[in-house]
């Protein structure tokens, strides 16, 4: 049943978001702490188990699979609905900040990733 | 034509669909007919997704781009963060324990890393603007973190108003780069891998810049990413007005 795999989907979600509360009203802070993460490794976890144990089927499966799939049109969604306005009328200082920041972040990605390498 | 608004309005996440579905459409056939594929379409439907937000934000003046256009509201249920996270975890589904495991250092590295290298550009670029006060050097700083930082900081620290709107405007331009600019550079940088991607993930750290990034880049790497970026607004919000804070204080 297609519902089995939206519904694993969900606890995960859910109970990631929730422990993600937890943290985050532990360190006193008004923020999901990694919630989404918490909830990334449930369905890992859930995944891998289903697949050696019970065997979660094809179909089940597609529930999961369709939302990964909807992903990328979710995200067109989402930056639709960005305050881009907001963002160029901060001024030159808040252009500057956003440029310089990603410009350099960007630069120390293969510096950190090659760290082990060496 | 008041009947078609009503059914469009009535039925917005419908509409929603319909419109993600056609500007999706017009995106891949740009990248095939001007660029012959070599811009990926998905990186073309965020960028025209952009520029909709803009025009739309241009004359109504609103924040939630697109959105506050009645027929167009459904596109902020599709693309709010109920749904977006329940997508980010369905990637999840066939990434690797292994690959998380063999790159998790890096990962939590680059994550305490990039919350503090984002806050230092951030500051240094208030400060050569002429901001002397460590409240609003650290509030523009925290800003650059992340969007979610800044306005945290800002008022945990007692700043102005102006100055956390600024903070939220230099996050959003940060958010929006990293959508637009990272299909460009990812080859460049080596963004091609898991471990590269939850680098990536924890020195950008803003959710919406790094799912979209990835996205465009390759949906496999999206979990990685995701992994590390779930902590960094967090790591941020603890770090920022409390530690980070202070060493401004220090010297100013």
């Amino acid at each position: 049943m297609v519902i089995y795999g939206i519904a694993l989907l969900g606890i995960c979600t859910l109970a990631g978001l929730f422990f993600g509360e937890l943290l985050g009203s532990l360190f006193g802070i008004n923020a999901n702490v990694g919630g989404i993460g918490i909830a990334m490794f449930l369905l890992m976890y859930f995944s891998s188990s289903l697949n050696t144990r019970f065997k979660i089927g094809d179909v089940s499966e597609k529930g999961i699979t369709f939302w990964s799939m909807i992903y990328i049109p979710i995200v067109v969604a989402m930056a639709a609905k960005q305050n881009v306005v907001g963002a160029l009328d901060g001024g030159l200082m808040a252009l500057m900040a956003g440029i310089v920041v990603v410009s350099v972040s960007f630069m120390f990605i293969p510096i950190i990733s090659n760290f082990k390498k060496r | 034509m008041d009947i078609i608004q009503e059914v469009l309005v009535k039925n917005n996440l419908i509409t929603a669909f319909v419109f993600v579905g056609l500007t999706v459409y017009m995106a891949y056939l740009i990248s095939d007919k001007f660029t012959q594929g070599r811009f990926h379409g998905s990186a073309i439907a965020i960028i025209l997704a952009l520029l909709f937000a803009y025009f739309v934000g241009v004359s109504t003046n609103g924040e939630k781009g697109v959105a506050d256009i009645a027929i167009l509201s459904g596109v902020g249920i599709l693309g709010g963060s109920m749904l977006r996270d329940f997508a980010i975890v369905a990637t999840a589904y066939g990434a690797k324990f292994s690959d998380l495991r063999s790159s998790g250092a890096a990962g939590v590295f680059s994550l305490f890393f990039g919350v503090i290298l984002s806050f230092l550009l951030g500051a240094m670029v208030a400060i050569a603007f002429g901001y002397k006060d460590p409240v609003s050097i650290s509030t523009i700083g925290a800003g650059t973190v992340t969007f979610v930082v800044g306005p945290v900081t800002g008022s945990a620290i007692g700043a102005t108003s102006d100055v956390i709107a600024l903070s939220i405007a230099a996050g959003l331009v940060k958010s929006i780069l990293v959508m637009t600019i990272t299909p460009i550079v990812a080859k460049k940088i080596g963004l091609d891998n898991p471990k590269s991607a939850m680098v990536f993930g924890g020195l950008m750290g803003t959710n919406s810049g790094v799912a979209a990034g990835l996205a465009a880049v390759d949906p496999k790497l999206v979990p990685y990413g995701a992994m590390t970026a779930t902590f960094y607004t967090a790591v941020g919000c603890l770090i920022v007005p409390s530690l980070l804070f202070f060493l401004v204080g220090l010297f100013f």
